[in-house]
């Protein structure tokens, strides 16, 4: 389907001869369903952003008498104040009382919450120029302690996010954009730049509204001492009752939620601690627990689980991808006391046909079959979600003889211990990643096959909380890159890939200089890279964005500096009679309120 | 008859310590020189054999990447073996020295080493072993090698959080036992320091130093495995006892083969240790009547 | 004896003080960051992290950290937890009655089983009873905590369905039944933790009371015809007590510090959690705070057990 064809249907949405629905059934079709599809005809003006259906039906006719709803999570959360949460299990125990204006439904809908509607062209929302978006505040929503919610709520979280003095975790969704009070329920949200990304501040986990009335006092460096931040005071449909940080989150009805019938659960216990493995027994094998999150368990186990017939696994999907990375630098120079400086060159990884081989000798079926399962189907792509955004010209292939003959015709000879070199480099890597079950699988697999074309690997594991950690002292984390090679998921937390492919621009390079802090870690650079994702930042027109990334997907994958291996779709399991409604481009409790027991 | 040789000739009427001690015998000639006869790789990924129970191709049978469990276990047990009585090793040596020292002089230089029990004993162990792996791992690597380096460093790491307990049961045994009637005689008969504290008091308190010793081989071959599993060990692929036991049980009620064989060499190893320590006592007491 | 009580008391200070000096430093050289998730989160600018490190202080010197960190702990002030934002004090005393009463219990089981166990063993050395105490004490200390835990769990929670593996420190129900709740969630943490500390020390009890029992004087008591009874519980077992003394108080500090293994097990909201995940996220002033008062407990059960030494045996001088 070219430009041509998708502009002609945006057309006949806009005049009423197809439906919104008809439109994104065809573009399912094409491959082209996206979260941010919905987006796409709303920047095009065509309606509503806001989806039909993309929220399963909510049968209860009635408020409460559902009993206690029980959810485990394998890490507890520490704090309750959305602004302040490092980490998904303290946004997802802040989105239990606080609520953004909307939120992501898993086709990469946005879905009002407290927004009046989804802004569009037509409902006046959104400006044709992209440089700004105007909301529109539901009425009659109140605070749990019985205050009104006001627009003045929204600008409040707008001015405390951006305080450099908070110290808030969510200030990249704040920093750059202006927030204007338009009237006491409407808010408009100002752009500098045309942005065809508009629904990041307000919006989801980053979103989170907190009660001006209770946190003004605290808009500064004392904002640890708010009382509320432990004790919070939402819109949610169920209201705090009890936390102990880093154990158990207690919560109850709310008698005046701002939706009818909801919520249906009496109680709510977020119970958090343990292991992935028990917390998948207690909800699948015993069903003590009614919904257990981010069930990072091998699959082989889950299935055998579910067999109980207690519960069941459910797969979402999202962005995250599991990969492998060849360092562009040589780890073991020092230039000025830096290693991986980007002024080295890998002495094995600068040969392509050494890349290339090193893509061949994954075998990503045998990871999605006998490693990650349901949890992690095998990739070609770095981009793989929304699916708009996926390349159709990339693929893998698992194949050791080819991987040889490449690496013969390259000049890589065979060592007497079987180990190829060529001009002094033998090929013998490093290969690091953190400490994880599935992850010391995957070393064992690529390590065997790597041997088989003569190339050693040396496997390295390092504790997560060192090898993700922004420590400038330490050597071992994954932003120093020390190593050959180096493997990790990353995420993508919005249904929009602009924050996701910054990570091969020449300006993100990782160095000394920036403290690490830079997303290009691999250290890859490229002209045409980077010119594509400056196009990309400010392109409106969704067709052509879209067709900027996959590019950018095609480049850096096809360089096979990194190697995709599996998509991470997130994985949780739920007793048999639980409804919810999940989603994977927002929190776990994103529609908590919509949750309910069929009996 | 030398004393050597009276101790020999005692702990020989042990039955269980020297049935113990060719148990013991067996298990390390089995993981020094098995690998040589059963050439199974041990990291021979076969997915079609995943998780299958003992049978004549495997005897013990594989874990979840199909890899066989006999080798694994033949060619773990070095590594833990070594690192079970090299750490003790440690552990005791050092812990016998600084007991002793303590339990023998009075003011300043007991407190003083007391001082540092007390402050091995509070140390946070986790924090301080990513500092130490983080500080020396690459200059030992340089020094002596990537294998022996991480060898050398666990087994210090793990001696040197567990003498503490030596120490202190070592020095109470000291306190008391210097003040009894044979320790009087022996100073009243003009014995040097030296010689009342290898020859009469030593030998008294071995008891719990044996004991603690036999313990502390079981404890290190675990500890062994949490420092792997926190990847400060070795390789994430060498598959110890420990490593194996932690690897395994996630499967308990589906793959129970893949814990029992390690479990049971790390009990076999406890058992035998603890007999033959047993013995060692009854061969080494200056009292026993018999 | 109150005398070098007295000392020691005084010297306890500045071992405290250098014992603090080390654990700071240690924490402060040791690696890693509060902000592991922020890493690979795409949306958080990197800036972002780095101001949040700032605004801690992590990137201040380390001896200007910990004059500030000493200064304020002599106020009373324990400083706050950089993950949660919480006082540390009140996340200490938030789990500290579940860490006494799950691991004093399991303390008080270890003892109730090694002290009988270990005697009758002793006095019996050899005997078919002390081969099966034996054999069991190293079946208990050769299978790591993580692993009878989980066997536990396959039994009684998942095979028997009798217990439950999820331990809640809050449950809604009163009375009999709240208190039926709690015995119940605590019995496997509670056997899993005395039955590996019971069987380590039943062995030392045993070889305590056996290198007693052999002691001169005692056979001199069983020459003079004392009964048998009497002569182990008065003369052997005083005796033998020195060295489960000095085991037991080294374990004491443990009650307040909890059980890492158990607790992740079981889920045990217990000090040994909270500072496991706070060691894991580099959280300095949780950690500080509970290996001090750690620190703090290990010197006061030391000092106990040489007093308690002097009282089991009076010949035993300290001056």
């Amino acid at each position: 389907m070219g430009e041509d064809d998708l502009r002609q249907m945006i057309g006949r949405v806009k005049n009423g001869s197809l439906s919104r629905r008809g439109f994104m059934r065809r573009m399912a079709a094409v491959g082209l369903t996206a979260p941010m599809a919905t987006q796409l005809l709303a920047i095009a003006g065509a309606g509503s952003a806001q989806a039909q259906g993309s929220v399963p039906a909510y049968r209860p006719t009635r408020r409460g008498g559902g009993g206690q709803l029980k959810v485990l999570y394998w890490q507890a959360s520490t704090l309750l104040n959305p602004h302040f949460a490092v980490g998904t299990t303290n946004q997802d125990a802040s989105r239990v009382f606080y609520e953004p204006l909307a939120g992501w439904a898993a086709d990469g809908t946005l879905h009002p919450v407290l927004a009046a509607e989804i802004p569009s062209i037509e409902n006046g929302g959104l400006s044709a120029d992209g440089r700004s978006v105007t909301w529109k505040l539901k009425r009659g929503v109140k605070w749990h302690d019985g205050q009104d919610f006001s627009a003045d709520d929204v600008i409040f979280n707008w001015e405390y996010s951006r305080n450099p003095a908070v110290a808030a975790v969510t200030s990249g969704s704040y920093r750059d954009v202006n927030a204007v009070k338009v009237d006491d329920h409407t808010v408009r949200v100002e752009f500098a730049q045309p942005t065809p990304f508009w629904a990041d501040a307000f919006v989801a986990a980053t979103g989170q509204l907190i009660p001006k009335h209770l946190f003004q006092a605290f808009n500064g460096a004392n904002s640890r001492d708010a009382p509320t931040n432990l004790r919070p005071v939402g819109t949610g449909a169920y209201r705090f009752v009890s936390f102990l940080p880093g154990d158990t989150l207690r919560a109850e009805l709310n008698p005046n939620y701002h939706m009818n019938n909801r919520p249906f659960f009496d109680t709510l216990e977020v119970k958090g601690g343990g292991d992935a493995v028990s917390a998948a027994r207690a909800v699948l094998q015993t069903g003590d627990f009614d919904y257990a999150w981010n069930l990072q368990v091998e699959d082989e186990l889950l299935k055998r689980l579910e067999a109980a017939n207690r519960g069941r696994v459910n797969i979402v999907e999202s962005g995250g991808i599991e990969f492998v990375q060849l360092n562009c630098t040589d780890p073991n120079r020092e230039i000025d006391g830096e290693r991986s400086h980007i002024s080295t060159q890998h002495p094995a990884f600068s040969d392509p046909a050494v890349r290339q081989a090193m893509a061949l000798l994954i075998d990503r079926n045998a990871l999605e079959q006998f490693i990650y399962g349901r949890g992690g189907p095998a990739t070609a792509n770095f981009l793989n979600n929304p699916p708009r955004f996926t390349s159709r010209n990339m693929r893998w292939e698992f194949n050791i003889a080819r991987a040889n003959e490449i690496l013969d015709a390259a000049g890589w000879v065979r060592g007497r211990d079987g180990i190829r070199a060529k001009n002094n480099v033998r090929l013998r890597f490093i290969y690091q990643t953190s400490v994880n079950a599935p992850r010391q699988r995957t070393q064992a697999v690529y390590k065997q096959a790597a041997q088989r074309a003569g190339i050693d690997l040396e496997l390295k594991s390092v504790t997560a909380s060192v090898f993700f950690s922004s420590d400038v002292a330490n050597p071992d984390t994954f932003t120093k890159f020390y190593a050959d090679m180096q493997m990790y998921t990353t995420t993508m937390p919005q249904a929009d890939p602009q924050r996701f492919m910054n990570q091969y621009v020449s300006w993100e390079l990782s160095t000394r200089a920036n403290s690490w802090q830079g997303r290009n870690i691999v250290r890859w650079r490229n002209d045409e890279y980077d010119a594509a994702f400056r196009a990309a930042e400010s392109e409106i027109d969704p067709v052509k964005r879209a067709a900027l990334f996959i590019r950018m997907n095609d480049l850096i994958v096809g360089s096979n500096h990194i190697i995709p291996l599996v998509k991470r779709p997130t994985v949780s399991g739920s007793v048999n009679n639980l409804r919810h409604v999940l989603s994977g481009w927002d929190g776990t409790f994103w529609a908590l309120q919509d949750w309910w027991r069929e009996t | 008859m030398t004393p050597a040789g009276e101790a020999w000739r005692r702990f020989r009427k042990h039955k269980l310590a020297v049935g113990s001690a060719v148990v013991l015998g067996l298990m390390i000639l089995a993981v020094l020189f098995g690998p040589l006869f059963w050439t199974v790789p041990i990291d021979e990924i076969d997915f079609t054999a995943r998780l299958q129970g003992p049978s004549l191709a495997h005897p013990f049978g594989t874990d979840d990447l199909g890899q066989d469990l006999l080798a694994r276990v033949l060619y773990g047990g070095r590594i833990s073996l070594a690192v079970g009585f090299a750490a003790m090793g440690v552990a005791v040596t050092v812990g016998v020295l600084v007991g002793a020292i303590a339990g023998m002089s009075k003011g300043p230089v007991d407190v003083a080493l007391m001082w540092v029990t007390d402050l091995f004993l509070s140390l946070p162990q986790l924090p301080l072993l990513l500092l130490i792996i983080y500080l020396f791992r690459d200059a030992l690597a340089d020094l002596v090698g990537q294998e022996l380096g991480v060898f050398i460093m666990i087994v210090a790491v793990i001696g040197l959080f567990n003498w503490m307990q030596v120490a202190r049961l070592v020095r109470a045994q000291f306190f008391s036992l210097r003040e009894k009637e044979f320790v009087e005689a022996a100073r009243a008969l003009g014995a040097s320091r030296v010689r009342i504290v290898v020859q009469h008091i030593l030998p008294n308190a071995l008891g719990p130093v044996i004991v603690a010793a036999s313990i502390d081989v079981a404890g290190a071959i675990l500890a062994e495995s949490t420092l792997s599993f926190l990847g400060l060990g070795f390789p994430p692929d060498t598959p110890t006892w420990g490593r194996l036991l932690f690897d395994a049980k996630d499967n308990l009620d589906f793959a129970p083969h893949w814990a029992i064989f390690p479990g049971l060499a790390i009990f076999l190893t406890v058992l035998t240790i603890n007999f033959v320590g047993d013995g060692l006592r009854d061969a080494l007491d200056p009292r026993r009547v018999q | 004896m109150a005398q070098y009580l007295l000392r020691r008391l005084l010297i306890a200070i500045p071992s405290l003080l250098g014992i603090s000096v080390i654990l700071f430093t240690v924490l402060a050289l040791a690696p890693g960051d509060p902000f592991e998730e922020l890493a690979t989160n795409p949306a958080i600018p990197p800036e972002v992290r780095l101001a949040l490190r700032a605004s801690l202080g992590i990137d201040d010197p380390v001896h200007i950290r910990y004059f500030r960190w000493l200064t304020s702990m002599l106020q009373g002030e324990w400083g706050f937890s950089f993950v949660s934002r919480v006082d540390v004090d009140q996340l200490i005393l938030q789990r500290l009655p579940v860490t006494l009463i799950v691991i004093g219990s399991s303390q008080i089981l270890a003892l109730a089983i090694a002290l009988p166990v270990g005697i009758m063993a002793a006095t019996r050395p050899y005997s078919i009873f002390d081969q099966v105490a034996n054999t069991l004490a190293f079946v208990g200390f050769s299978l790591p905590t993580f692993f009878t835990g989980l066997l536990l769990i396959m039994l009684f929670s998942i095979h028997l369905d009798w217990l439950p593996f999820v331990y809640r420190a809050q449950i809604d129900a009163t009375g009999w039944q709240w208190w039926w709740e709690h015995i119940k969630q605590s019995i496997m943490p509670i056997t899993v933790l005395g039955l590996f500390q019971g069987a380590a020390w039943t062995r030392f009890v045993r070889s305590a009371v056996l290198d007693v029992v052999r002691l001169d004087y005692v056979t001199t008591a069983r020459a003079k015809g004392i009964p048998e009874r009497r002569v182990i519980n008065r003369h052997v077992v005083r005796n033998a007590l020195i060295p489960v003394v000095t085991l037991v108080a080294l374990q004491m500090p443990a009650v307040f510090g909890g059980a890492i293994v158990t607790e992740q097990i079981f889920r045990v909201p217990g000090i040994g959690s909270l500072l496991i995940s706070a060691v894991l996220a580099n959280d300095t002033p949780v950690i500080m705070a509970v290996t001090f008062v750690f620190a703090c407990l290990v010197i006061f059960f030391n000092l106990l057990a040489d007093v308690i030494y002097g009282w089991l045996d009076p010949r035993i001088s300290y001056s």
